[in-house]
């Protein structure tokens, strides 16, 4: 039986500050999430109530889904001492080696997961306005929500998804692969040219992912050099012998809300299918990694890829015949572990319409897909402006798509279709999600911040003034919603009530 | 890469949609695009 499929998503943003080319990104990432917090702050008189750190007891990044970590494996670092928060919705908000990162809450579906990562980029907004008084005039710190600087930097939005542990981790490897190699025709944030060492750049003037010429390996534990397809980070934030977390590293992040949608949508479908045993033989690709690269640079939607049957397929076919097998498991599953049936029904509708989109012709999705509302548009600019793709004009087009800020960003104006109000993206900055527990993280935090000492995915400790700090395991993603803890929480008079209450 | 130019009446709406585009971004295009590329460094993530 497949479980719930709790989402999360985390994006690290691209920082600029403008008026001081030689600024120091960590420290910029540093002022932008301590002016944040600061104004919340001020908002609430003064205290300190929001600076409650991240605890890092249980972060173990470097342990590898495989069993034995491989000697020559990098395990990541835990950076400790950059400002790190836990926010009263119930995300991470922290500075991650260079930059600013916004880590979602766990949700319990795709949709809202979308209202999450558009509440992040809300944060980021409010962020570089708070910043404006802590720079000095002519300095603007600007984020940007893409992976890559155009010159081979690149830095990740990564989607957790909650899986059985009881599924082997080597059909998780064989069915993801295919998957995360052949949705980019969707997922496909769009860049100009290439970073990959390699291909003749005048032979990519444009691509469909950020992310893919960054991807060197087929399963590893890194993150930061020679990406795998597969990521083996063997964390699960939650109980270890029930649970995996699986950390798919090799998405774009999304300005589409739709693409967003998507991509969290149809990769948890495949992975509830995949514990459900629906997804009928693996459809295994010989040559994963080059098939990365060729289905990215691949415009015309038509090259083959290799199968390790010697058969080939498109990337399109490929994703027809996975949308296929998630119909008639859509008409019979347990729709609650995607989120319930409209959630599920709009994932389905919503892939095969931009797969239809797509094999007619992707201006028709440019509404939709963000490579296709880039390329549309650059298009248009070159025929326009007689240039080549390698203008500078082109390139700073592509980084000025991904800007936050409403009056810069491209984006906001290619006409994308949307899938949350706005009103709803503002709550979603403050209050957490009521049906997984980040409610109990966001709810506590909240009202008990001056007695939290830290907190991270999977716990809180409390300094309720007794010689002995009190930590509340929260191993179960799905427990401590709302309805499990809500009336609890409201009604409790002090941290120790809470705690009181809770061991009754 | 070739574009086919549009010759359906979708196709006209697009094209004219885009044109619309176009002549309202010209506005808010960053106004040195070479300095701002270049300006453009982001080391260390993940």
């Amino acid at each position: 039986m497949a479980i719930p499929k709790i989402i999360g998503i985390e994006t690290e943003y691209g920082i600029l500050v403008r008026g001081a080319p030689e600024s120091n990104p960590i420290a910029a990432s540093s002022t932008l999430i301590n002016a944040y917090l600061t104004t919340l702050e001020q908002g609430r008189g003064g205290h300190r109530t929001q600076r409650v750190g991240w605890d890092f007891q249980d972060e173990s990044p470097g342990t590898d889904a495989r069993g034995d970590a491989l000697l020559l494996s990098l395990a990541p670092e835990v950076e400790t001492h950059l400002v790190n928060a836990v926010l009263t919705n119930g995300a991470r908000y922290y500075v991650d080696h260079a930059h600013p990162e916004f880590s979602c809450p766990e949700t319990a579906d795709a949709l809202s997961a979308v209202r999450y990562d558009r509440a992040g980029e809300e944060v980021m907004l409010q962020s570089m306005g708070a910043a404006r008084s802590f720079l000095p005039d002519g300095e603007e710190i600007v984020v940007y929500k893409n992976n890559s600087d155009g010159k081979g930097n690149s830095y990740g939005c990564h989607e957790n998804y909650l899986v059985d542990r009881a599924v082997p981790f080597g059909q998780i490897v064989v069915h993801a692969t295919v998957h995360l190699v052949t949705r980019q025709i969707f997922t496909g944030a769009g860049k100009v040219g290439t970073e990959a060492p390699g291909p003749d750049p005048d032979r990519v003037p444009f691509q469909l992912t950020q992310r893919a010429d960054f991807f060197e390996e087929e399963v590893g534990l890194e993150t930061t050099l020679k990406r795998p397809i597969i990521n083996t980070r063997d964390e699960p934030h939650a109980d270890a012998q029930k649970y995996r977390r699986l950390h798919v590293i090799a998405g774009d992040a999304n300005m589409s809300e739709v693409a967003t949608f998507l991509k969290l949508g149809t990769t948890a479908l495949v992975l509830a299918m995949l514990e459900d045993d629906a997804l009928g033989p693996p459809i295994g690709l010989a040559r994963p990694v080059p098939s990365m690269h060729q289905v990215s640079r691949d415009l015309t939607l038509s090259s083959l890829l290799e199968l390790d049957d010697h058969r080939t397929a498109t990337a399109l076919e490929i994703q027809f015949g996975l949308l296929e097998r998630a119909e008639a498991y859509a008409a019979t599953c347990d729709v609650d572990v995607v989120g319930g049936a409209e959630v599920c029904t709009a994932i389905v509708d919503q892939w095969r319409s931009v797969l239809e989109g797509l094999e007619r012709d992707p201006d028709e999705v440019a509404d939709r897909v963000d490579w296709a509302a880039k390329h549309r548009l650059f298009t248009a600019y070159r025929e326009r402006h007689g240039i080549d793709w390698d203008d500078p004009r082109l390139r700073a087009m592509d980084l000025q798509y991904h800007d936050l800020r409403p009056g810069s960003s491209l984006s906001r104006r290619v006409g994308l279709v949307t899938l949350v109000d706005h009103e709803a993206v503002l709550a979603a900055v403050a209050d957490p999600p009521e049906d997984t527990r980040a409610f109990f993280r966001g709810a506590c935090l909240a009202k008990f911040a001056p007695e939290i000492v830290a907190a991270n995915w999977d716990s809180i400790v409390f300094d309720t003034g007794e010689p002995a700090l009190h930590r509340i395991p929260m191993l179960e993603p799905g427990r401590g919603t709302r309805a499990h803890v809500g009336e609890l929480i409201e009604r409790a008079t002090s941290a120790q009530d809470l705690i009181e209450s809770l061991g009754r | 890469m070739e574009e086919v130019p549009p010759t359906s009446e979708a196709g006209d709406k697009i094209k004219a949609d885009i044109d619309d585009l176009l002549d309202e971004i010209d506005d808010v295009l960053e106004t040195n695009a070479e300095d701002f590329v270049k300006s453009y460094i982001q080391k260390g993530g993940e």
